[in-house]
């Protein structure tokens, strides 16, 4: 079987629908899907509901899709940065699920755990709880969030064997490993595809049954979003 | 010549130097994106305290050089940042299983308001500022131990230590230290009412009192 595909628009053939539910990786613009947002907003595919942490920034990321307008909801826990999202949401043309972070985490690493339900603390009590269910465990209250299980997960990682084993870099971990494997289907661009049996099989961050779709996405120009560097000490 | 009116309370520096006392050597710790990054600079010498990012990172190290800088190694805040020979990295998941397991003994974050019961708001003005909670609500819900650090007056003047919060929560009955510029409150326990602990250099009790509508005990 063969996961590996020219480019992203042939590795999302077949693949996308208007309505659909997304699960993006990435945080901030740091290990974002880039070459797969493009293709997605190529395509057109519209009414979109996408779960990701953030909703990129004006131009940039999922950003890309909020100016074309393919995107109906988004579910996200943060989302500065963005002015055509405040607008957007502002004038009630975008919908906007807010999740706490760890949640929105949580909701996919157990969608796709084929989890449906689990209960946490967080937001108990705040505007996030309201139409939750609640429940006491030794003698704390609980809310009950949903797992999200999409349609299809957009995911980046560094390197990848042939199979689809896969490893993150640094922080650009973040949401892709919880959001791939919230996908009913998940397609993957990678910076390095490389020959099955190079990769130390004890350090695979996403084993290869998570990933159905691969792409070489390099050479790549990763955006940074606030460059904050130290001054070297005089010698 | 007029005179220069004195400096009084805390700058933001002090308040993160006040917020590093509550270290303690083993800890690891979250701190949230403004005065609280400042604590930072003020880990005492020779205390092991590790760091926390929430978007999957243990061992936070300082800015990187310019040439060093590596865009898939950022904080919670976005900004570029160094790993130390004791980083770990782990997925989003992974890190928010650490933060509402308990596992962290600190957290640091700014405030809007807090209730006299130690409720926190500092995520959303409604109508005005939308961004999101990020990781507020599961660090809240989670980390041992809470200290607000914040300005004691908004800029109107108007107390931000208050007896119930008028913003939409981030936590209800979560905070268990609040650090202003003026003063330094404590409460032992989730049951207990908030204790005046500290005053700033040049301010006092009666000051406190003017400038705070929450009940607190002296």
């Amino acid at each position: 079987m063969q996961k590996i595909y020219p480019n992203a628009e042939a590795a999302l053939e077949g693949l996308l629908f208007d309505g659909m539910l997304i699960a993006a990786g990435g945080f901030g613009l740091c290990g974002i899907p880039e070459r797969l947002i493009d293709a997605i907003q190529a395509s057109g595919v519209k009414d979109l509901t996408i779960a990701s942490n953030n909703a990129g920034i004006d131009n940039e990321g999922l950003g890309k899709l909020l100016r074309t307008r393919q995107v109906k909801k988004m579910i996200a826990s943060y989302v500065g940065e963005n002015k055509e999202f405040e607008r957007q949401y502002l004038a009630g043309e975008l919908e906007v699920e807010f999740t706490p972070q760890g949640t929105l985490a949580e909701r996919m690493r157990a969608g796709g755990a084929g989890i449906p339900g689990f209960y946490t603390k967080t937001g108990v009590g705040t505007q996030v709880a309201e139409g939750k269910e609640v429940k006491t465990f030794d003698g704390d209250d609980f809310i009950l969030e949903r797992g999200i299980r999409a349609d299809l997960a957009i995911i980046k990682g560094w390197k990848a064997d042939e199979s689809g084993n896969l490893v993150f870099r640094k922080t650009a971990r973040n949401f892709n490993q919880p959001a791939a494997t919230s996908g009913k289907v998940c397609v993957a661009e990678v910076e390095e595809i490389v020959p099955v049996g190079s990769l130390d099989p004890d350090s695979i961050h996403l084993p290869s049954i998570y990933v159905k779709r691969l792409i070489l996405g390099a050479p790549y120009d990763k955006k940074i979003e606030f460059r904050t560097v130290r001054e070297r000490e005089a010698a | 010549m007029a005179t220069q009116v004195e400096a009084k309370g805390w700058d933001r520096n002090q308040m993160a130097a006040r917020a590093a006392k509550e270290l303690k050597d083993g800890y690891y710790v979250n701190l949230g994106i403004g005065i609280p990054t400042l604590v930072a600079n003020n880990i005492p010498q020779g205390m092991t305290v590790t760091l926390q990012s929430e978007n999957g990172m243990l061992g936070i190290g300082p800015f990187p050089y310019d040439d060093q800088v590596d865009p898939d190694l950022i904080n919670a805040g976005k900004q570029t940042i160094s790993e130390l020979p004791n980083t770990s990295y782990f997925s989003s998941a992974d890190s928010f299983a650490m933060i509402r397991g308990g596992h962290i003994d600190l957290a640091v974050l700014g405030g809007m308001e807090v209730s006299e019961t130690g409720d926190l708001a500092n995520w959303m003005v409604p109508g005005k500022m939308i961004k999101g909670m990020g990781g507020a609500m599961d660090l809240v819900a989670g980390v041992k131990k809470i200290i607000v650090v914040m300005e004691h007056t908004s800029k109107n003047g108007d107390p931000k230590f208050i007896p119930e919060c008028t913003l939409p929560l981030t936590g209800k009955n979560v905070i268990d230290m609040i650090i202003t510029d003026l003063a330094v409150f404590q409460r032992p326990d989730h049951d207990s009412p908030f204790r005046l602990i500290e005053t700033a250099p040049g301010v006092s009790s009666q000051e406190i009192r003017e400038k705070t509508t929450a009940h607190y005990v002296e």
